[in-house]
């Protein structure tokens, strides 16, 4: 079967799509048709990828509009009579094709205050902790750092308020420091001013698209809002507040 | 003459995975300044793909496991040529390694009493891998990127390095390009890093992602260093086989571990058909006690499918050959099996083997709680790579050294599975120790700028053809001749084959044409790749000319016993005077005569 291709092509200067046409086997994901093409009709296509295993969150991009990871996209899931769309993150610079300029999240992580765990308290000079204290954690550890949820996210996306919050990912990153059963360290003012929690209104986006299906909004977020709440504001905007955040 | 953006630290680490990332953090713990180069983003290394667990003799789950019976198991998996005072400081840190893995955030799965959960591997006599489902690696790289983002570490992502550079016999520096702009970076370094990770993308089908070139390997080759037991690439038993496109992709050792059998398409369980006498005493009588020893019964032996993995891997390819194979040319692995021993079984295999559930849930719609997986082998890791000192991982040329995987010595003529993630941390921290203590100890040698230059010309030749070959192509052929004559069966006539056919290539890898321009042009990337895949594969097959018997991963058909009179040594390869390739044996050091006796109390 010939499928048509519409690819981005150009860099921060400008640019626009192409068509490739090829032939698909059983079971290519999106991934693969895009190395196919730049085998054998586009050898200076750009696009990033390591693992093609779904694992490292290096091909991150926008298939038909949605943003996806191109080796877990599989072409049966599409529909392949009119052309394939692909296209790279919104939310980033263009550096050329279907690669952005990701460098603004590694920025971002290094200002969040690092581990800082409990002295040892078993006599071996380790820790002691049960899987039931860690679930959640071990949750948001399975992030692969694609970075989908950030480009989904209306804050970034459209508002490119990149100075001022810190997007999904980061929230992930800091509940997970901050619910780490030996972690002593305190960031709830950071993720306030710094981190810019406020400005998510919890419309889930990042939770549809997380290739790894982290429970982002519920399980990271509202609870990180809650403690937000719990420490700097009186008991009757909180109750508000939390009214706002369930409806 | 042109001049490149310079970089100058003590200490230059190439490659970011598990092993770069331990050697930074080492690094700048001794107060030397660092440089950090990752041929992709910070966090995408290969490492996110090791899935089953750490191995360590914390002795959480069994505690009659130590370091000795970790040591012995080492040396056995290798057939004993292995480097046995790497094997010995590598048994004896692992558990430090680990513990101090948690200290910085890690979070790995409990034991019932709340300290570091430990399961089963092929191998491995006592429950020994710390692991996080089967994630492992995504929680160590994870783990060690957070760490180190704090210890003042300068990072060059997305760099890739073509050549080092010396000065007399020390090492003086690094040149490489980044890819966003396809501009040169010129390093000069006191001390130099190769923690450059595998060779797998010499091979058609692979689980190793795309960077996996041999860089590290071939820039140490050419810089003089030695590199030791390359015949030895370990095909891992389990790699997916349908649909085409995911052809290679790992499936994880754990699903052994956790009660997975092997199966023919006559729906026997063959891996009781042959048993090594190495490990007759170790394995299983039947299957009841196979499934026993998996649930934690410790007066059971482990079942034949955790045998070591050359093992199982020549067992499966046997299957095939003989026409018992299941549809897609693999064999079957079940697990949904189990559902016949525990309840909830669907719910336990989700919990313990989530990625494995998702991968072949979304890559190849099967439910593996309820169907088994069609898997057959694929290359997976090189035992070989550069030589070390067990103690300082310096290679032989002053100021360079090695960790991880590019690193040879700790697993002799084939893996454990789980001693790479531990290889990592344990030598990745000795050569982070001892490269600054060179820096510290030695000068700055001074940068030849002339070589600079010719390399930086070489580097842009492909752009100036107006015709030759496509990268991708040239690529795609070493990657057939390697599968199909280098790959898990061997024998000396197609070896030949090998040689002078990589030698065709070499002769089109100088002619290969790039369009475009240099900015993010993975077609010139693959160009530049190119020279050291060719390197490497030339490494693997002329050790595997020379090793004329069969052992561990190295498998002769046209000498199939392993031969104690020729065998017993290892291979090196150096680049001779005349720029060829030369192939010299070493004997085997003689052991410690206190490890000696471990390993005989062991057998």
């Amino acid at each position: 079967m010939t499928v048509t291709f519409q690819i981005w092509r150009g860099n921060a200067s400008g640019g626009k799509f192409e068509s490739y046409a090829i032939e698909i086997a059983e079971g290519m994901v999106v991934l693969d048709a895009v190395h196919q093409i730049q085998a054998e009709q586009a050898n200076d296509l750009a696009v990033r990828w390591n693992c093609k295993a779904g694992k490292c969150g290096s091909c991150s991009a926008e298939v038909n509009g949605i943003p996806k990871l191109m080796c877990m996209t599989r072409l049966s899931d599409l529909p392949l009579h009119k052309p394939v769309l692909l296209q790279p993150m919104k939310a980033f610079p263009l550096i050329r094709d279907l690669v952005t300029d990701v460098s603004w999240n590694f920025s971002v992580k290094k200002k969040i205050k690092k581990f800082k765990p409990r002295p040892p308290d078993a006599k071996d000079g380790t820790w002691r902790m049960f899987q039931q204290d860690i679930d959640r954690v071990q949750e948001f550890h399975k992030c692969i750092e694609c970075f989908l949820c950030q480009d989904v996210c209306h804050v970034l996306r459209e508002h490119q308020l990149h100075d001022a919050f810190i997007g999904p990912r980061f929230l992930v990153h800091v509940a997970a420091l901050e619910m780490h059963p030996l972690d002593m360290e305190d960031r709830l003012e950071e993720v306030k001013k710094a981190g810019g929690i406020g400005y998510c209104n919890i419309t889930k986006c990042c939770t549809t698209v997380c290739p790894e299906d982290i429970t982002i909004t519920d399980n990271a977020i509202i609870p990180l809002k809650e403690r937000v709440a719990d420490r700097f504001y009186d008991p009757v905007k909180k109750f508000f507040r939390f009214l706002f955040a369930n409806h | 003459m042109a001049t490149f953006d310079q970089y100058d630290y003590d200490v230059l680490v190439i490659g970011a995975g598990g092993a770069g990332l331990r050697v930074a953090i080492e690094a700048a713990a001794h107060g030397v300044s660092v440089g950090l180069i990752c041929k992709s983003l910070l966090g995408k290394a290969h490492t996110v793909m090791a899935e089953g667990g750490i191995a360590a003799a914390l002795s959480n789950v069994d505690e009659r496991d130590n370091w000795k019976v970790h040591f012995a198991d080492t040396m056995r998996g290798g057939q004993y040529l292995n480097d046995w005072h790497m094997a010995e400081l590598h048994a004896k840190e692992a558990p430090d390694r680990v513990r101090e893995l948690e200290a910085w955030g890690a979070l790995f799965d409990r034991t019932k009493d709340g300290r570091i959960l430990q399961r089963n591997f092929g191998g491995h006599k006592y429950p020994r891998l710390a692991h996080v489902g089967d994630r492992t690696g995504l929680e160590m790289i994870r783990t060690l990127q957070d760490y180190s983002i704090h210890q003042g570490i300068e990072v060059h992502m997305e760099c890739t390095i073509i050549s080092l550079l010396k000065n007399g016999e020390q090492v003086a520096g690094a040149f490489g390009y980044e890819r966003e702009k396809g501009r040169f970076k010129l390093f000069g370094a006191k001390a130099i890093v190769i923690a450059t990770g595998g060779i797998g993308r010499a091979y058609k089908i692979t689980s190793n992602s795309w960077e996996y070139t041999g860089d590290g390997h071939s820039l140490a080759y050419h810089a003089g260093a030695e590199l030791m037991d390359m015949e030895f690439v370990q095909f891992h038993p389990t790699g997916m086989v349908w649909p085409p496109s995911v052809r290679g992709i790992l499936v994880t050792e754990g699903v052994r571990g956790e009660g997975g059998i092997l199966l023919n398409r006559e729906h026997k369980r063959f891996m009781f058909d042959e048993i090594p006498e190495l490990y007759r005493h170790q394995t299983a009588d039947n299957e009841e006690e196979g499934w026993k020893y998996t649930q934690g019964d410790r007066s059971a032996k482990r079942p034949p499918e955790l045998l070591t993995r050359d093992h199982v891997a020549r067992c499966i390819v046997r299957e095939i050959k003989e026409g018992r194979g299941s549809p897609h040319n693999g064999v079957f692995l079940d697990i949904s099996w189990i559902k016949t021993k525990i309840p909830n079984a669907a719910e336990y295999i989700r919990k313990k083997l989530p990625s494995m559930y998702h991968q072949f849930k979304k890559l190849a719609d099967i439910d593996i709680t309820k169907e088994a997986m069609e898997v057959g082998p694929t290359t997976h890791y090189m035992m070989g790579g550069i030589r070390v000192n067990a103690e300082t991982q310096m290679s032989t040329v002053p100021g360079l050294f090695a960790a991880g995987e590019a690193a040879a010595g700790l697993h002799g003529a084939n893996r454990l599975g789980g001693n790479s993630l531990s290889d990592l941390l344990v030598f990745g921290k000795r050569a982070g120790e001892f490269a600054a203590k060179f820096a510290r100890e030695n000068k700055q040698a001074g940068i030849d700028h002339q070589a600079v230059e010719v390399i930086a010309n070489k580097a842009v030749e492909p752009f100036e053809r107006t015709d030759g070959d496509n990268p991708f192509q040239v690529q795609y052929d070493l990657q057939e001749i390697m599968q199909d004559l280098v790959g898990i069966v061997r024998k000396e006539e197609e070896l030949l084959k090998a040689i002078s056919a990589l030698e065709k290539l070499q002769e089109r890898s100088r002619k290969v044409r790039v369009i475009g321009n240099r900015e993010y042009n993975n077609g010139w990337h693959t160009a530049l790749d190119l020279q050291h895949l060719l390197t490497v594969s030339e490494a693997i097959t002329r050790a595997a000319i020379a090793r004329k018997e069969s052992r561990g991963a190295h498998f002769r058909e046209d000498y199939p016993e392993k031969d104690e009179q020729t065998g017993n040594c290892n291979l090196l390869l150096v680049k001779g005077p005349d720029g060829q390739m030369q192939v010299k044996r070493a004997s085997l050091r003689e052991m410690r005569a206190d490890l000696k006796q471990i390993i005989d109390e062991m057998k």
